[in-house]
């Protein structure tokens, strides 16, 4: 499934960001994934809010040295890679 | 334990043995633990803070029938407190409205609602008990109330024939999760083997239409499906590995490796009375009994797979092979796989006409 620039997305139900031994993870059913850099700066962007258009300027800002077509793939990719493991609602 | 040795990730929660259901795939042990010896509220508090600190990232709150607990919204809350993930895996009673918004409130994060078929039928000649309806109630419930939350079917030779019917329960609900895991034979299951084995053409059936309904549902909820040890190729890695990645508490306190590990003889294990959980899973013989390969005997020893599956499953190689260390015999490198392949090759293509009564788990004193 493509995923919509235009759309916003937002965690799933019962998927929410947690902390332990100061790492920061994504924690779902009997899933939880590690945090760091790029990853957070997405996630913490997943509220319903942003739109994937906006995550994806928000981070080309961020990450100014990176080439700008490799941050937006990237993030397509995370945000693919987060939808096949159910943890995203992407809202119009 | 070795800077090498991970910290657990998940501490499963066996809050109590009681259950009004009496499945006869129950993966409880033979032996069940009864009330008088359960742990008490603050024992399984601290038991929560502790895996906490020792970098658990998931309780998940099971049993028996962890609503039978009278204190699970207390259990709930201070598990959420604890900043550990919440999963009640239940039955789906005894449970009302408020019931739910209570635990709700405390914190739950995840629901996992368990299924024995499709109908009232089947539910009652799996679990003793008329309790199919309480769990479609149960799934309105959770619907209106937004709770996250994963059905799971237990699958075996009556009731997969079922899969279009539980397929549309699951896609009614608000489900995002639906797990189809078939039933693994220990526990009762090992009791009541004859007749929950499932053919391998109703299993190539179902894995077909699974196969459909996963790539129908994309995105929207997500299809997990678990097929039996015995029909595998190669051994599940069983609980992730032993002693890697799960804890699991038993009622009266005993730490486990696994769900299963007490019919394995001569393991000893200690109790989160007298330890505390760190201690129990760097120094508790059991947990480093099959930790690692030191234990392995050929052809685990040499082989490729042996970081992705352990080895499988110590306490069926047990039950089947009458060894813990050897090799899990579903492996079809497994010197014992002719074991496994003598009792699936017995299983009869239709009901017999003599039908053969179930052992049902009972309840603990």
């Amino acid at each position: 499934m493509a995923i919509d620039t235009n759309s916003k997305p937002q965690l799933a139900p019962g998927v929410r960001l947690g902390e332990n031994n100061n790492q920061r993870v994504l924690l779902m059913p009997e899933r939880a994934l590690r945090l760091n850099g790029p990853s957070l700066e997405i996630v913490s962007r997943c509220d319903g809010k942003h739109t994937v258009a906006q995550i994806i300027v928000d981070l080309q800002k961020l990450y100014s040295k990176a080439e700008p077509h490799k941050v937006e793939s990237d993030i397509l990719g995370y945000l693919d890679l987060l939808q096949k493991d159910r943890a995203l609602d992407f809202t119009a | 334990m070795s800077p090498n040795q991970p910290n657990p990730l998940a501490l499963v929660c066996e809050l109590t043995h009681r259950c009004p259901l009496h499945c006869v795939y129950c993966s409880n042990p033979g032996e069940l633990a009864a009330r008088a010896t359960e742990l008490s509220t603050e024992s399984w508090i601290s038991a929560f803070h502790q895996a906490a600190q020792l970098g658990v990232l998931h309780a998940d709150l099971t049993g028996g029938e962890p609503l039978a607990r009278t204190d699970i919204v207390d259990l709930v809350r201070a598990a959420r407190n604890s900043g550990l993930y919440v999963n009640l895996i239940t039955s789906g009673l005894p449970l009302d409205e408020s019931k739910l918004d209570s635990l709700v409130a405390a914190g739950l994060d995840h629901f996992q609602l368990s299924f024995q078929g499709s109908n009232e039928q089947i539910a009652e000649q799996i679990s003793g008990t008329k309790t199919h309806g309480q769990k479609l109630k149960v799934l309105e419930w959770l619907k209106s109330r937004g709770v996250a939350v994963t059905l799971n079917f237990v699958l075996h030779r009556k009731n997969l024939h079922q899969m279009d019917e539980m397929l549309a329960i699951a896609e009614s609900s608000s489900a995002t999760r639906i797990e189809f895991a078939n039933v693994q034979y220990y526990g009762w299951a090992f009791f009541n083997r004859d007749q929950l084995l499932p053919t391998r053409s109703q299993l190539d059936e179902f894995l077909a239409k699974v196969k459909a309904a996963e790539e129908r549902l994309r995105g929207k909820v997500r299809v997990e499906y678990v097929v039996p040890d015995y029909y595998a190729k190669y051994p599940k890695p069983c609980m992730g590995g032993w002693g890697r990645k799960v804890m699991l508490i038993a009622p009266n306190g005993d730490a486990l490796p696994c769900h299963a590990a007490a019919v394995i003889p001569g393991l000893r294990f200690e109790n989160i009375r007298e330890k505390s959980l760190r201690a129990i899973w760097e120094t508790s013989e059991a947990f480093q009994e099959f930790r690692g390969e030191a234990w392995m005997a050929e052809p685990c020893k040499s082989c490729d797979r042996r970081a992705q599956d352990f080895g499988g499953c110590r306490c069926q190689a047990l039950l089947l092979a009458g060894d813990p260390a050897a090799t899990d015999p579903v492996c079809s490198l497994s010197p014992n796989r002719s074991i496994v392949d003598s009792i699936v090759q017995t299983v009869p293509a239709s009901e017999a006409p003599v039908k053969i009564g179930f052992i049902y788990r009972p309840n603990p004193a």
